[in-house]
Formats: C-alpha cells, structure tokens, sequence
C-alpha cells in the first residue's frame, strides 16, 4: 500500500510540473511581449518598457521559467498586478469561498445521482432506466449558466421560492447561507447528475452481470443483503473515481455559476483577474485547481484501491 | 505498398472489401434513421444549420438594425420573443445566432479530433517511450480546468473566432488521443496487424491503412461528442465575456448582456437564447448517443 501511494505520488508531482509548464508557455512564450499584452497595442513604448522592468518580463526566457518552478515549490506566485499583494492567498481565499458552493453541490447530486443510477441498473432497458438515461445525457449536456438562467427565472422570480443572488448577508447563520446558495448549487447539481448516474448504472450493471452476484443469490441472500455486500463495493468504483475528475470540472463550470448568482468566489476573482489581465493571479488560479484536481484524483486512487484489493495489488 | 511487387488478393482492398464496407455503412445508416433520437437531433440541428445560412433572409425583422422603443416589450403577437435591452426583435437576433456558434464550435471539434486522433494512433501504435512521454502530457492537460484555461490563453492572446477555435481544439485533443489510443491498444495485437507487419509494410501504411479504418467509429462518435462539448464550451467563453464579441447576435454573449435583467422580471432576452443553447447541445448529444448505440450494437 506504501509503494501503491508513493507512485501515484510521484505521477502525481510529474503532472504538476507539467501542468505548470503548459501554464509558463501560455502566459510567457505565446506573447512576444507582456507588457505589450497587458497595457494593450496604444501605450507607448516606454510604459511598456518600464512595466516589462518592473514584471522582470524583459530577461530571457529559461529565467524566468527556472524562477516560475522555483515559485512552484515554494508556493510563491508573485504578487497580482492590480493590488501589489501576493495571489496566493488571495486565492486560496476565493477557492475556499468557491468550495462552500461547489460542496453543497456535490452533497446534491452525489446522493440523487448514486440512487438514480442503482434504480436504473436493477430495471435495464426498461421505461424508467431509458428515462434516466436520456435525462442525464440531456441535463449533462447544458452549460451551467443555461441551466443558471432557466433556474433564476422558474424558481427565484416566477415561483419567488429562493433568492436569486448567491451572497447571504453578513453574520448570516448556516441554514440562511445554505439557502442562499441552494440556487446556484442546484445548477451546477443538474450538470454533474448525468455523469455520476451513468456511471454509477454502468458499473452496477456489469456487477449484476458476474458470477460472484450470482452465487450471493444462490446460496439465499436477499436482494438487499447482495446488493449491500458485494454488489455496491465493487459497482461503485467507476463511480468514485468520475466524482472525482468532476471535482476539477466543477471549478471550471463555477465561473460562469458565479457570475450569474453574482457570488464573490474562484470565479468572480479569475474574471476580475481576465479583465484587468492579471496574470499572475490567473496562473495562480490554473495551478490551485489543478492541484484541487490531482488531490481528488488521488484520493478516489486510495479509494478505490481500499474497495477493491485487485487493483491495489496490480498496481505495486 | 509501392515497394511490393506481386500482391496477392489479400493485400489489396479488392472490390469485394470495399462494397462490404459501403454495405455496412448503409446499414449503420438504416439503423440510425430507425432511432427517434437520432431523426429529432439532426431536426433540430437541421433547423439551426437553416437559420445560420438565410440569417436576415428569413427573421421578421432586421436583427441588428431595426429598434422598436421602448426596450424591453414583453412578447406579443409582433414580437413572438419580445424585444431587448435596446429595442431589437429577441426572436430575430436569437435566429441568426447560430450562426457564429455553428462556424466556431465544429471548426474547434474537427481541430481537436483530427489532432487528437494523430496522436492517439501514434501513441497506441508505437507503445514504449514516446507513448510513456505522450501519456503524462496528456495526464497534465487533463489536469487543466478548461474553462479557465482557456480564459487565461484568452487574456493573453485577445479574443477572436480564431483564437477560441485554436484554444478548444488544442484542449480537446488529449481526450481525444486517450480515446483513440485504447482503441488502436485493443486493435494492435489482432491478425491482421501482425499480418501487415509479417508482410513488411511501413508502420505509416499500417497505422493508416489498416488500423485507422478500424477505429474510425470511435473517432466518428468522438466527433459528435466533441462537437456538443464545443458548443458548450464556447457557449460559456462567450457568457463569460472572452468569446465571441459584440455585435454578434451569439447566445451566449446575449445572454451575458441581460442576465442582470432578470431580477427584474424581464426573463425573455435571457430565456430564449438561452433556450436556444439547450435545444442545441441536447440535439448534438442524441446524435451522439444513437451513434454510439448503433455502432456498439
């Protein structure tokens, strides 16, 4: 189990140091000249001179992409270019905002979808599995300000049942907060729900298909005690394993959630950064959600290799 | 296969092997046009296709240049859709915009699967270092948010069609590549790749002639797949502000314009392009489901 960890581990350490190289690329190598690119094609030369002086953006380029990974391991992003102060925390900031929206949403859909997708597998090919099905195609496929919009208008000003704007007042208590954001939550909810029940109806399906399902209900157990005891543990695996890639999915799709609710988290600060062309809290951005990503990512592996002894031996 | 001189009948593609795959391309057809699925989605995207090209030729009014004041009527016999913020006929615009959606989004699906697809083939085919290499990049570009990804390269490079095109496609392709590599794995270690390299044959002919053809039905519905998650995609940039940029009618730009009416109960600027994204995607994806299901049948 040790050396199961310690290689994913290290995969996991590759990914980032690649994924900050992709990152470097765009923000330093595609533009001939950043300062140029942030001030935009009217300043004059030497504004643009000076900011480049002043970003060290006019030294070449293997220095500052040494001086990027060392900002890497250091967790040093720089300072915003709007504000002077370091965007790391800022970040981190935003993201735990975010993380409160993007929970309650999962918290949603996690249930919801698990239950839809076991009903549809039990009952394959009849009505009701073709009707989830062909409902989470559908609801999977629209983006979430869609989805937002629709919400907003239904819910918050047709029917009046929930506020239209995502912040609770200050000094708010939780279940205020947690009504609050049950709009947003909701339309991102919709989304995900599509991918955790097929998933879910894929993996339960081949499970009720193998031999071990079979012997279970031979040798007299009920329906509830095989689905409970050797049906789940194992049908469950793809599933995890989708909730977690969804987790960085769902810090991509909350920019546009954000902006509708008008919610101050990840996305109002990465759009905020868009406009004023802030790089560095941009990368910083890209980076914190990558690394969100390969944590989920990496704790589905633990998971999973927890449910399923098969795979944690494969793998060392 | 220049090099060869005598060729038997099995190394060529004899007219008996290519009327067998026309056959099985017309029954694949036969099965799809059977699917409600499949006969709604291509109306509706049919419907879209329609409106993008005659645009003016066909909406009840001038889209960009006709205002009736004040803005913001509600729908009636006149304005089917209402008007917007600034007096122009809702169902008009939201008609011609489709238009820039269905130039931008299939022109960044088609770049990502044709790029995706080249290095699926080569990276399942060539196996080892190079595959080993490629799958790492592949695992990092996972690991990137494509959303945000894609707002950044937009910060950098400006907006344009062009750009949008160039950013989705490049972050489509490795899930395009992880895709066509499984598919080249399972297919490599059949017969008749052994066969072709018993034979001698370069591994571009094999990879071209022999595996490719094998696994243009998962390429095919990777496609249509990415062709919904285009629409999506671009969709959002646009409603985020990034993508395509104003005058155009797009609507997910319209809908980033008048979201913030709402509140106020004027639902008809946002709802129906709105609307509009939705009839799309879900049309893109029933195609893309029927196909998935006929060819796995």
């Amino acid at each position: 189990m040790v050396r199961f960890i310690a290689r994913r581990l290290i995969l996991a350490l590759v990914t980032l140091w690649l994924l900050a190289t992709i990152v470097f690329i765009i923000t330093n190598v595609l533009p001939s000249n950043v300062g140029r690119t942030i001030l935009g094609p009217f300043a004059p030369q030497e504004t643009v001179d000076a900011l480049n002086e002043k970003l060290g953006t006019n030294r070449p380029l293997p220095v500052r992409y040494l001086e990027s990974l060392q900002g890497l391991v250091t967790l040093d992003f720089g300072d915003s270019f709007v504000s002077g102060k370091a965007v790391l925390p800022q970040v981190v900031a935003a993201v735990g905002r975010s993380a409160k929206l993007a929970g309650l949403a999962l918290l949603i859909t996690i249930p919801l979808s698990i239950a839809a997708g076991l009903y549809a597998a039990r009952r394959r090919d009849q009505r009701a599995d073709r009707a989830i099905v062909l409902l989470g195609v559908t609801l999977s496929s629209i983006p979430e300000f869609v989805t937002g919009t629709i919400l907003v208008v239904v819910v918050g000003v047709g029917l009046r049942w929930l506020p239209v704007l995502a912040t609770a007042p200050d000094n708010a208590d939780i279940p205020t907060q947690i009504r609050f954001l049950l709009l947003p939550a909701m339309a991102m909810a919709i989304v995900y729900f599509g991918y955790i029940a097929r998933m879910t109806r894929a993996g339960t399906i081949e499970v009720l298909q193998s031999d071990y399902t079979r012997t279970a209900l031979m040798k007299g157990l009920t329906t509830g005690q095989t689905m409970r005891r050797h049906v789940l543990r194992n049908a469950l695996v793809p599933t995890v394993a989708v909730i977690a890639v969804q987790i960085g999915y769902l810090f991509g799709g909350i920019i546009a959630v954000e902006k509708i609710f008008n919610y101050n988290g990840m996305g109002s600060t990465m759009l905020f950064a868009a406009q004023h062309k802030d790089l560095p809290m941009l990368t910083a951005g890209v980076i914190v959600i990558g690394i969100v990503y390969m944590l989920a990512t990496l704790t589905a592996d633990l998971i999973i290799a927890w449910m399923n002894p098969r795979i944690r031996l494969e793998a060392t | 296969m220049a090099g060869s001189i005598a060729l038997t009948p099995e190394q060529m593609p004899g007219p008996a092997a290519v009327s067998e795959r026309s056959r099985a391309r017309r029954e694949m057809l036969r099965l799809l046009v059977r699917r409600k699925a499949f006969i709604i989605g291509s109306l509706v995207i049919l419907f879209w296709v329609i409106c993008a090209i005659l645009g003016e030729r066909i909406t009840p009014y001038d889209p960009f240049n006709a205002f009736f004041l004040p803005g913001h009527q509600p729908p009636s016999p006149a304005h089917l859709f209402g008007t917007d913020r600034i007096g122009r006929d809702v169902l008009s615009r939201v008609m011609v915009g489709a238009r820039d959606v269905l130039i931008v989004a299939p022109l960044a699906a088609i770049l990502g699967v044709v790029s995706g697809t080249l290095l699926g083939l080569v990276m399942g085919y060539y196996r080892g270092i190079v595959d080993d290499i490629l799958s790492r990049l592949v695992e990092a570009f996972l690991a990137l948010p494509v959303i945000l990804v894609a707002l950044l390269t937009l910060v950098v490079l400006g907006s344009s069609s062009i750009v949008v095109i160039c950013v989705v496609g490049i972050l489509f392709a490795p899930i395009v590549a992880r895709t066509v590599r499984s598919a080249v794995l399972s297919e490599r270690q059949l017969d008749y790749v052994t066969a072709a390299k018993l034979r001698g044959e370069s591994g571009l002919f094999i990879l071209s002639q022999e595996i490719f053809p094998n696994v243009l039905g998962p390429t095919v519905v990777e496609l249509t797949v990415r062709f919904g998650y285009a629409i999506f995609t671009v969709a959002t940039l646009s409603f985020l502000g990034v993508g395509l940029q104003p005058p155009s009618p797009d609507w997910g730009l319209t809908v980033s314009q008048e979201y913030t009416n709402m509140i106020s109960g004027k639902w008809w600027p946002t709802t129906f392009p709105a609307l509009a994204i939705a009839s799309t995607v879900i049309a893109v994806n029933l195609i893309a489901d029927s196909l998935q299901s006929v060819l796995s049948e």
